[in-house]
């Protein structure tokens, strides 16, 4: 068995927790209903797993650079021309320009698919829509009328050009340099080079339009002197024809960890003078316009941590029920049993499983706010939602990766000595794994954002309501008895500990924002166990509801109660022993001296 | 020219399907259900003659309870025209379908009738050749390929020694089999046209058809284990078993 889309599971997540319905009322969002939504996940299911899952495999292989050009891994171009032409790339990009401008909730669902299924083909598509939101919000029209349509129809491809050797996570050191071009015709001509630029060059596509951010002649220094430039592979002629080879090439690819299937490329402009380029929106304010869809971006990664997990999950659980391996504890029969029935295995699964489940929820919810965030008509609604989305997504991205880094790990236990072994296949996922908790701003970069400008700059208003949230489910969940009774108590426990943990983050923050500083990461996972436990027993709560409704599915909704009594049992203890190193562990981060690592 | 594509809502074919408790059927409560396969065939050959230039409109039709809409609204998605729904909620048997097949063919006036060969949960392969009997008109049941030319069809089947074609005057019944084709990827801005088409309703009362089942179920089991195998020393151990114990030489 390959990998099955759990489109029960994401159903119910959906409809039940994250309110389909209502996002389906929104302004923008009338054509769409819960039926077509389901149509929709149904065959992009079919189109991952019959598609992007088999070649999974042969991405791991890699990609082939030669003379500036890279040719992808086998079946990797066939799958994207099938995919570009099945119209997936434009499932939410803007209806003018060809798209269908769905819900986020509902790419959420694909994305997933396309993650779960082949992480790293899915990051050809995901970045074309990086790119498409860029163009779409900032660019002149006339740059959109070039750009946009073939974009949306993914016949072109899009990338995001931001990092240099020296320009990591601090933007601020960017060097590209862009004037304007000699001709007067206001394009410009950009230098420099970027690197980790994925999906930079390949052979998928017609056309790769990269966005650059570069530094005008007289621009400020510092991040309020970048601006943002397209740079397409080849320019495009009045007509919508391409023309010459612009001065933008893949000089090399790097050699990485896992996601081999996308040639990440080091790229130099303008060796031969300089690439042509036209700068999107205003001068200077290039960082900004990226960072209006970093939040997009980085909630797509977190869905990458998530989707990845599920991948490895499902390949764990079918190498226990396969896999024989000594009698059952406690039985008389000397008979070796499935290693599934073995209760080591069994937590090792749980925890995958319960984690996963509680990630889907957290991250189809934070989906959920972005829509509302963009287009709910009450304007009281809307900034509620926008600064939940804010607070949610440096958890989401930061927990579901640093998780997937553990949960893929549990994949490769579970097989034994046979998770070691490449042919396995379970080493792949967790080598995969490992950039979603890097890329688009490290763990620590989140949990910066979190703990400062998400918490600290607000006052911790939006955390205390969520707080307040997380209560009202603890609250409720008296209502399912004894089952639930230790679930409960770790979950006000966990909320008594993230309230004296965001007080502290406000008290010092100000002052010594080293000492939460060095908590942050705890502090971020501390939310994502505690957000993940308020998804889950809001699932429970109505797992049980439904179980009392007649043609109920007692199976689904059964393992739902029981994976969320394991996630209240076994994860939310996590908290406390973590809040006690944020609230009084800050001094002995710093306390070594430097001179003695 | 007109084809009529009949298509039914199984059991997804990846579901393992369990007896009931009471052993009266298998419970299909909450399980994942699907075009039956060999449908999605028949509704892909239909497409592909449109897209040739050889066939019209593409009618497809569905009987049963009302979630059998989202099938009608997948095979719109793969290109069919417009949709009748038959809805009932009582069992259909294989006459009870073919009966209301005719129906709905005499009323579209459709030349060709494209169906599945079977379907893959009571796997009955009887409705093509009910249709076909019922309408008086010829049938090329197991296609491999399907030959369109004007007025007739050539069918080439699949059969026991090999391929058979035949050759059939328009109107007539094609029953699908596996290697006729492969059905396509349904695109997302098909998904998204399909539930704009007609989709029409009717009830077996409106066609007058007596859809009263003929059959009994008795009772519904799964099938036996299979038990344990015996090693044999030799070969004329194993010769002997077959002929005095399994009496099969």
């Amino acid at each position: 068995m390959s990998y099955q889309v759990p489109l029960k599971e994401i159903r119910f997540v959906m409809n039940e927790l994250a309110d389909l319905p209502a996002v389906c009322t929104l302004p923008g969002y009338e054509d769409c209903n819960v039926e077509l939504v389901d149509a929709i996940t149904e065959e992009a299911a079919k189109f991952a797993e019959g598609v992007l899952a088999p070649i999974n495999w042969a991405g791991d292989k890699g990609n082939k650079w030669e003379n500036y050009t890279v040719t992808t891994a086998e079946g990797f171009k066939e799958a994207y021309q099938q995919f570009q032409e099945s119209g997936w790339v434009g499932l939410r990009a803007p209806a003018e320009f060809g798209g269908q401008g769905l819900p986020a909730l509902v790419a959420m669902a694909t994305e997933e698919m396309w993650c779960a299924s082949n992480l790293s083909f899915s990051l050809a598509p995901l970045l074309t829509l990086g790119a498409i939101e860029a163009l779409n919000h900032h660019a002149s029209e006339e740059l959109k009328a070039v750009y946009l349509p073939k974009m949306c129809e993914g016949v072109w491809t899009g990338t995001m050009n931001l990092t240099e050797p020296q320009a990591g996570s601090d933007l601020a050191q960017i060097r590209s340099k862009a004037v304007p071009h000699p001709s007067g015709d206001g394009s410009y001509l950009v230098t420099g080079q970027k690197i980790f630029i994925t999906w930079g060059e390949h052979d998928m596509a017609e056309n790769i339009i990269h966005l650059v951010l570069a530094r005008l002649p007289d621009a400020p220094a510092g991040v309020k002197g970048i601006s943002l430039f397209v740079v397409p592979k080849y320019l495009v002629n009045a007509d919508g024809s391409l023309g010459a080879r612009n001065d933008a090439r893949c000089v090399s690819i790097e050699h990485k960890l896992g996601i081999h299937g996308s040639p990440t490329a080091v790229m130099s402009f303008g060796d031969e003078g300089g690439a042509v380029g036209y700068l999107v929106g205003e001068a200077n304010k290039g960082l900004g316009y990226m960072f209006t869809m970093m939040n997009h971006a980085r909630l797509g990664v977190g869905v990458e941590g998530m989707a990845i997990s599920d991948r490895a999950y499902q390949k764990a659980v079918e190498y226990a029920r396969d896999r024989v391996q000594s009698r059952e504890l406690g039985s008389s029969d000397p008979n070796g049993v499935a290693i599934i029935r073995h209760p080591d295995v069994r937590r090792m699964l749980m925890t995958m499983r319960s984690q996963i489940e509680a990630q889907r929820a957290l991250s189809y919810y934070t989906a959920t706010a972005l829509d509302r965030a963009a287009t709910h008509p009450n304007p009281e609604e809307k900034a509620r939602n926008q600064a939940l989305v804010n607070f949610l997504i440096p958890i989401v991205k930061g927990w579901n990766t640093e998780q997937a880094n553990e949960i893929t790990s549990l994949g490769v236990q579970v097989h034994g000595g046979m998770g070691f072994i490449e042919e396995t296949g379970a080493a792949q996922y967790y080598r995969d794994a490992r950039i979603t908790a890097i890329y688009e701003g490290t763990t620590g970069i989140q949990a910066l954002d979190l703990i400062g400008r998400k918490t600290f700059s607000e006052n911790g208003a939006t955390a205390r309501a969520v707080l307040a949230e997380v209560q009202a489910v603890a609250d409720k969940l008296a209502d399912l008895g004894e089952a639930f009774a230790q679930t409960r108590r770790n979950l006000e426990a966990g909320i008594q500990a993230a309230g004296e943990c965001v007080e502290f983050i406000l008290a010092k923050f100000g002052n010594e924002p080293r000492l939460p500083a060095a908590g942050a990461v705890p502090f971020l996972k501390l939310m994502g166990i505690l957000l993940g436990g308020w998804q889950m027993g809001r699932a429970a709560l109505i797992a049980q509801a439904k179980l009392a409704e007649d043609g109920a599915d007692a199976e689904f909704l059964s393992a739902k109660l029981v994976t969320a009594r394991f996630y209240g049992e076994h994860l939310l203890p996590q908290i406390a022993g973590l809040a006690p190193a944020i609230l009084q562990g800050a001094e002995s981060v710093m306390a070594l001296d430097e001179a003695l690592f | 020219m007109k084809v009529l594509v009949a298509v039914k809502r199984v059991v997804d074919y990846n579901v393992k399907v369990r007896v009931k408790a009471d052993g009266s059927d298998v419970d299909i409560a909450n399980v994942k259900m699907s075009m039956n396969p060999f449908d999605e065939i028949a509704v892909e050959e239909a497409v592909r003659l449109k897209e040739a230039g050889k066939a019209g409109e593409i009618v497809v039709v569905s009987m049963g309870p009302k979630q059998c809409e989202e099938t009608l609204r997948t095979a719109l998605a793969m290109g069919a025209d417009r949709a009748v729904h038959v809805e009932t909620d009582a069992v259909l048997e294989p006459l009870a379908v073919a009966k209301l097949l005719k129906a709905v063919a005499e009323e579209e006036q459709a030349q060709l009738i494209v169906l599945g060969k079977q379907a893959i949960d009571d796997d009955c392969n009887q409705t093509g050749q009910m249709l076909a009997a019922l309408m008086n008109i010829g049938q090329g049941t197991f296609a491999s390929k399907v030959d369109l030319a004007d007025g007739s069809v050539n069918v080439t089947r699949e059969i026991d020694g090999g391929l058979e074609t035949v050759s059939l005057k328009l109107p007539a019944v094609v029953t699908t089999d596996l290697r006729l084709n492969e059905p396509r990827y349904v695109k997302l801005p098909n998904i998204m046209a399909a539930k704009k088409k007609p989709l029409a309703k009717k009830a077996p009362a409106d066609f007058g058809v007596d859809i009263t089942p003929r059959l009994t179920t008795l009772k519904v089991a799964e099938p036996a284990k299979r038990s344990a195998g015996i090693k044999v020393a030799s070969a004329a151990e194993l010769v002997a078993k077959l002929k005095n114990e399994a009496k099969v030489l």
